[in-house]
């Protein structure tokens, strides 16, 4: 248990070439990076690849060094200190066991190397194999496991520790979709138990959404937003960010603003008090509307919130209708009632109220008039 | 249903027996190849170590029993070179593991020079035995023009006569000098294929870079350098140009080895009988080292298959 602390961390793969002034900090992987966490947070790190968040994650865990900032963990800058003395257990991707060892050897490893009484080994394994319900597999070797089992055997490598904190690369990428599901909830289960400083790192929003009690949205190697996941769906700080957290994701439209209305072809949409003060004292003309799928709905032609297109998809997934349509230059998804009967080529009105619009500056692309009430970013505490 | 599954069985019997004759057409070149080459002189070998054979003495031939055997026992030749091959051997395996392996740690670093250096290490494999043993035994042992004699005049001490004083040891650092490179090749493509994140979660759980090698490294290493090591006996035991071209056996027989006892025994003495004889105890040696490398390789194969 501990907090973990990144104060304006950066990583510089290039860092001898910008010495020498032949690159430049735009190449940074990893870049301003500030964080804070809660002792026993789970943090999820999520982006698309090549965003920073493995580089981040490694970070942590002393396998890169910084080349900027500090990282500190209960107060103690770790910058300088290699992996073995930092306390921090890691499950990887592609699990790393030690394929000439049985997983109990696995599992007792790192305790083995720190010459801890054979009995307590045996007494930590047994308990660890226990939590993961793997105890019928202690004998065998990771090439007779299967992929769930083999994860199990990582996190338990990993909990026999009793680390400070755990990290968590895309543990759960290698294996099957309802596995994953399972899993998913397991790891929190164990994260509520054991109660363990965890940062976990995933380029998928939906287990980012679920797992994290709060989560770094990073692109480019800066962060985006950190924030719980309730606020991140209400509250997207960005475009980015806004497309990003949500399935079916966003629909943006190129809009022009006019006496607290913006609208565009086929569609018109008036702003409520959340937005109307802060886009009419800007001036502002050009803006991008966010409206995610699911606050669509069907209405008629003379509502006030409107928008007007040709049906070109129709996915009927049963619980709900997934619609595409053309609304002039834009394609716009809705997330419909399932039973609803929605026929290609049909022309539909669809409506959305005020409040569940999110607008956008149209260069900055940030977020516009409402902000996050509930709870302020990390990113501010700092 | 059920008539499908009463059907199947046949027709894939069928499959399966012109399966297995394809692939005994396919593999036929290679083992009548291997028959011609590998079983016929080794049955004409056998057949002459139990024949009175000797070149100059052509009226005494014929079947000698067992004779032949008897004389190569009774003989401390033989036995001092078996003794000279197995020092050979172990001595050389000893020096070309170790260093290939160290060789190979270094060799997986990246530093500045680094394809040069790997080119340059790897080089004396390239070299042919007979022209390795030239190259030490004039330009590097020579007493006289020779580059350990230069180095020890200009250090004021007394050139050595290498392949005189110290001719085991100067045959077998032209062995290791030739062979190091091998097991270094290989070592380092066994340490290339070693997965960076298990390093990682070796480090993470606490392991000095000596327990990482120890647990690690070394575990992962075990097959190749199992290979390594049944590969270079084999070699090791035939060894023949860097000897005959250097210290020729001698002096006396200090280095004589099996294979160079063999071939004095037919192009000095003449005696293809005994020479055939001693040559049945170097195939049943060889075949100790052969049997070893086939049994792990089939059971690498096997454990593959079933993986």
């Amino acid at each position: 248990m501990a907090i973990v602390e990144l104060k304006n961390v950066a990583k510089n793969y290039a860092q001898g070439l910008v010495a020498k002034g032949k690159g430049d900090k735009s190449s940074n992987a990893v870049d301003n990076f500030n964080l804070v966490t809660r002792d026993g947070e789970f943090v999820v790190l999520v982006g698309p690849s090549g965003c920073g968040k493995s580089t981040t994650m490694r970070m942590i865990a002393g396998l890169e060094r910084n080349t900027e900032g500090a990282i500190l963990i209960d107060g103690k800058d770790v910058s300088q200190v290699p992996p073995k003395e930092r306390d921090i257990a890691m499950v990887f991707q592609s699990y790393a066991l030690y394929p000439h060892m049985t997983v109990a050897e696995n599992m007792a490893f790192s305790l083995k190397l720190k010459k801890r009484p054979a009995a307590e080994i045996k007494t930590h394994v047994d308990e660890a194999a226990q939590t993961l319900g793997i105890q019928h597999l202690l004998d065998r070797k990771p090439r007779e496991l299967s992929g769930g089992q083999r994860q199990r055997v990582a996190l338990g490598r990993a909990i026999v520790r009793d680390p400070q904190v755990f990290l968590m690369d895309e543990p759960l990428s290698n294996l099957d979709a309802k596995l994953r599901v399972d899993m998913r909830a397991e790891i929190v289960k164990l994260h509520k138990r054991l109660n363990v400083t965890t940062f976990y790192v995933t380029h998928d929003q939906v287990e980012a959404m679920t797992m994290g009690e709060r989560i770094v949205v990073m692109k480019d190697g800066k962060i985006q937003q950190i924030d719980t996941p309730i606020n991140l769906y209400e509250f997207p700080a960005n475009r980015f960010v806004a497309g990003f957290i949500g399935n079916p994701s966003m629909n943006f439209l190129r809009a022009k603003h006019a006496d607290g209305v913006v609208s565009g072809d086929g569609y018109q949409l008036s702003l409520d008090g959340g937005h109307r003060p802060a886009v009419i004292s800007r001036k502002m003309v050009d803006v991008w509307v966010g409206i995610r799928p699911e606050h669509l709905r069907l209405s008629d032609a003379t509502a006030t919130n409107r928008i007007q297109g040709t049906v070109d998809v129709v996915e009927t997934l049963g619980a709900v209708t997934v619609v595409q349509l053309s609304v002039g230059e834009h394609s716009v998804t809705a997330q419909l009632p399932g039973h609803q009967k929605v026929e290609l080529g049909d022309t539909l009105t669809l409506s959305c109220d005020s409040d569940k619009l999110h607008l956008f500056d149209d260069e900055s692309e940030l977020a516009i008039g409402r902000e996050s009430t509930a709870q302020p970013s990390a990113a501010a505490e700092v | 249903m059920k008539a499908i599954s009463r059907t199947a069985p046949s027709a894939e019997e069928t499959g399966a027996r012109s399966f297995a004759r394809t692939t005994r057409l396919l593999m036929a070149p290679a083992v009548i190849f291997l028959l011609i080459w590998m079983l016929v002189p080794l049955a004409m070998t056998i057949y002459y170590s139990f024949q009175q054979y000797n070149l100059i003495m052509p009226m005494y031939n014929g079947f000698a029993g067992l004779n032949n055997f008897a004389i190569l026992l009774g003989d401390p030749t033989f036995w001092k070179s078996l003794a000279n091959t197995l020092i050979i051997v172990a001595a050389s395996l000893v020096v070309t593991v170790c260093l290939g392996l160290a060789l190979a740690l270094l060799f997986n670093r990246t530093f500045v020079g680094r394809g040069v250096a790997r080119t340059l290490a790897v080089a004396p494999f390239f070299v042919m035995p007979v022209v390795t043993g030239l190259i030490w035994k004039n330009m590097l042992f020579h007493p006289v023009f020779g580059l350990f004699a230069w180095m020890a005049r200009q250090l004021g001490l007394e050139p050595v006569d290498w392949l005189a004083h110290y001719p085991m040891l100067s045959v077998v650092i032209m062995i290791t000098w030739e062979w190091t490179p091998f097991a270094l090749l290989v070592l380092l493509t066994g340490l290339q294929s070693l997965p960076e994140d298990q390093v990682e979660a070796a480090k993470l759980d606490g392991a000095s870079a000596w327990q990482e090698f120890r647990h690690i490294v070394i575990p992962h290493l075990g097959q190749v350098l199992y290979v390594v090591v049944m590969l270079e006996s084999i070699f090791f035991l035939t060894s023949f140009a860097e000897i005959y071209t250097t210290t020729g056996g001698g002096p006396g027989t200090a280095t004589t080895n099996l294979p160079y006892y063999i071939f004095q025994t037919v192009f000095q003495q003449n005696d293809i009988g005994i020479a055939s004889a001693a040559a049945i105890g170097a195939v049943i040696l060889a075949n100790i080292f052969a049997i070893m490398l086939i049994r792990f390789i089939a059971g690498n194969l096997n454990a593959g298959a079933a993986r």
